[in-house]
């Protein structure tokens, strides 16, 4: 992309991870009908890539369970990607049964996080991930990789940027199309985003980089302004800024998707996407979870009685 | 690119200020007086305290010569009040003020329904309180309301912005806090904001004060820190509403903005656990939760 006289990127691709990332934190068990018409209402905003579900056992993320149906149920609207995450073969194999075009993996570059989440080492799990990307390779499905805790561990606390490029390059040589740097607990800030990123883009191409920012702490937002004013162009966020964080309770998780768009709209920045459509899907997910957005975009337009 | 920042930012905290004038709640004057010396054991450098207005426009702030008297004032730090005219400023001193504030904004209509008066207007009667600050060696400090957006003009000319900005400079002000009001801003208008007004002012004598109504804030402080601005106000736990967004935020968190030049290496001075312990305290007394995600992370229920 040519970069604009501001030196950003002329255009961001955002990636909705409300349905997958957002609803697996909520404590509510959503009904399927729910997730169907949230990812529909999703479909017509303008996003190009909506996480549907996870392939998971159930007895692991109860939300998930419906992955199937919920595959099956969706619109598929053209030019919208709907990645599922796969944690390994059976996964894989039960999501591209299920109609599923793109898949996602997700690393850690924390052992301890590994450990307690998915009970293996890093190593065992991109031995894993590499079963996932070999079938994938052969079938013509893209993977997108994800590097957990790329700056922070709720464990080890302190991850080192070297750590994180290290996964990152095992999940690209593999085969991943696209690698999403988690700040897993949201603890970064634009110092540590930006040391991170520097050590990362020595070795991943900056087209194939994603950043996921959590807002735990209140800095995510100013971490995805850092990481684009190094020529990140994709950006993960969740619909109404979904999904508390399971490491501290009470506390939030995901960035708001509205305050996102909203950010980069002022900043010239195209998306693609439509503020006030987002803002509608936020508000259904939202009376059917029966909870307060956690968008400020979303309160305060409808507060002032802009929507 | 990201350029360097500043080495040190002055964080001025107006919680006691901006973000208890904005709260339902009116807070008696014994907590008032504990928040400032809770607030005064932090690090924080400036803490403004109150303001000398009349109590039938603003209520909560009826006790404001209590507080000043009241509050310990500790060496090095500086507890400016608000002074909307030479009577203000007057019972101020006398109440044993150092420091004062005036309160412009870069909107006519903003101002006439404000202060019932034309941006012209308003400059003429700080005139007075500047003179009479001069003659008292009292420093003044001037606020730009509405410099990336006005609820009711809509969008508001860097231009303007400059030439408030650029007349109370020249008044006396020593430095010239801008503030998004109602938190509209993005970094793209707070860059393009910042580039026209560091013209007429210079940068040194320049502070961002951004309200976090839309979650904009942070990101539109780091711009302002990459270009050169090292003043920024914020409000202990995101004390204050915005009275133009029923239930939405108003004030960024002091919280969080210190955690977020701490993770940039960016020296302040401040304790951000006592800072907490500050937050913590206020938010029980007004029976309400913290606005800092930095706070809420960091308690574990």
């Amino acid at each position: 992309q040519e970069p604009q006289a501001s030196g950003l990127p002329e255009y961001i691709k955002i990636v909705e991870v409300g349905p997958r990332d957002g609803l697996q934190n909520e404590k509510v068990i959503v009904p399927t009908d729910i997730k169907i018409e949230l990812i529909n209402q999703l479909s017509k905003t303008g996003l190009p890539a909506i996480e549907v579900t996870s392939f998971v056992s159930s007895k692991w993320v109860p939300q998930m369970a419906d992955h199937e149906e919920v595959m099956r149920g969706i619109e598929r609207h053209p030019g919208v990607q709907y990645p599922v995450l796969t944690p390994n073969l059976q996964g894989f194999h039960s999501a591209i049964a299920a109609g599923a075009t793109e898949v996602s993996v997700f690393g850690a570059a924390s052992e301890s996080f590994s450990k307690m989440n998915i009970n293996c080492s890093i190593e065992e799990s991109i031995e894993r991930f590499e079963e996932v990307t070999k079938s994938a390779r052969n079938m013509n499905i893209p993977v997108r990789g994800y590097v957990s805790c790329a700056l922070g561990c709720p464990y080890e606390g302190n991850v080192v940027p070297d750590k994180v490029a290290e996964v990152s390059k095992r999940l690209y040589s593999m085969g991943c199309y696209e690698i999403s740097l988690g700040d897993t607990i949201g603890v970064g800030t634009p110092g540590s985003m930006k040391k991170m990123l520097e050590a990362v883009m020595k070795e991943i191409p900056l087209s194939a980089l994603a950043v996921h920012c959590h807002d735990t702490y209140g800095q995510a937002l100013a971490n995805i302004l850092t990481a684009i004013q190094m020529g990140v162009a994709v950006v993960d966020s969740s619909v109404a800024g979904l999904g508390g964080c399971p490491y501290a309770k009470g506390a939030t998780g995901n960035v708001a998707t509205e305050d996102v768009i909203y950010m980069l709209s002022g900043l010239g920045i195209n998306t693609g996407v439509n503020l006030c459509a987002v803002m509608e899907a936020g508000n259904f997910i939202c009376t059917a979870l029966n909870k307060k957005t956690n968008s400020k975009v979303a309160q305060a337009s409808f507060s002032t009685g802009t929507i | 690119a990201t350029g360097a920042y500043p080495k040190r930012v002055k964080v001025v905290e107006v919680g006691p200020r901006d973000g208890l004038q904005n709260e339902k709640n009116v807070v008696p004057t014994p907590v008032k007086i504990n928040l400032i010396n809770m607030l005064s054991e932090t690090g924080l450098q400036v803490i403004e305290a109150t303001s000398f207005v009349s109590p039938k426009w603003v209520p909560q702030m009826a006790d404001h010569t209590e507080v000043m008297q009241g509050i310990n004032k500790l060496p090095g730090i500086s507890y400016p009040v608000l002074t909307p005219n030479l009577k203000g400023f007057q019972t101020a001193v006398a109440a044993g003020a150092k420091e004062v504030s005036i309160f412009g904004a870069a909107s006519e209509l903003f101002t006439q329904k404000n202060i019932n008066c034309s941006i012209e207007e308003s400059l003429e009667r700080f005139e007075a309180v500047m003179k009479a600050a001069r003659e008292a060696s009292i420093p003044v400090r001037g606020y730009v309301s509405c410099v990336l957006g006005c609820p009711y003009e809509g969008k508001i000319s860097a231009a303007k912005v400059a030439e408030v900005s650029k007349k109370m400079y020249s008044m006396g002000c020593y430095e010239i806090s801008l503030g998004d009001t109602i938190g509209v801003g993005t970094p793209g208008s707070m860059k393009e904001m910042l580039t026209v007004v560091m013209k007429e002012v210079p940068v040194g004598a320049l502070a961002v004060h951004c309200h976090d109504t839309y979650g904009q804030a942070l990101a539109n402080i780091l711009v302002a820190l990459q270009m050169g601005v090292s003043v920024v106000d914020a409000s202990v736990a995101g004390l204050g509403g915005c009275p133009y967004a029923q239930g939405a935020s108003g004030n960024v968190a002091t919280e969080d903005l210190v955690y977020m030049l701490n993770g940039l290496g960016i020296h302040t001075g401040v304790d951000l656990q006592k800072l907490m312990d500050t937050g913590t305290f206020i938010c029980n007394a007004l029976n309400r939760k913290t606005n800092s995600k930095v706070s809420q992370a960091s308690c574990r229920l």
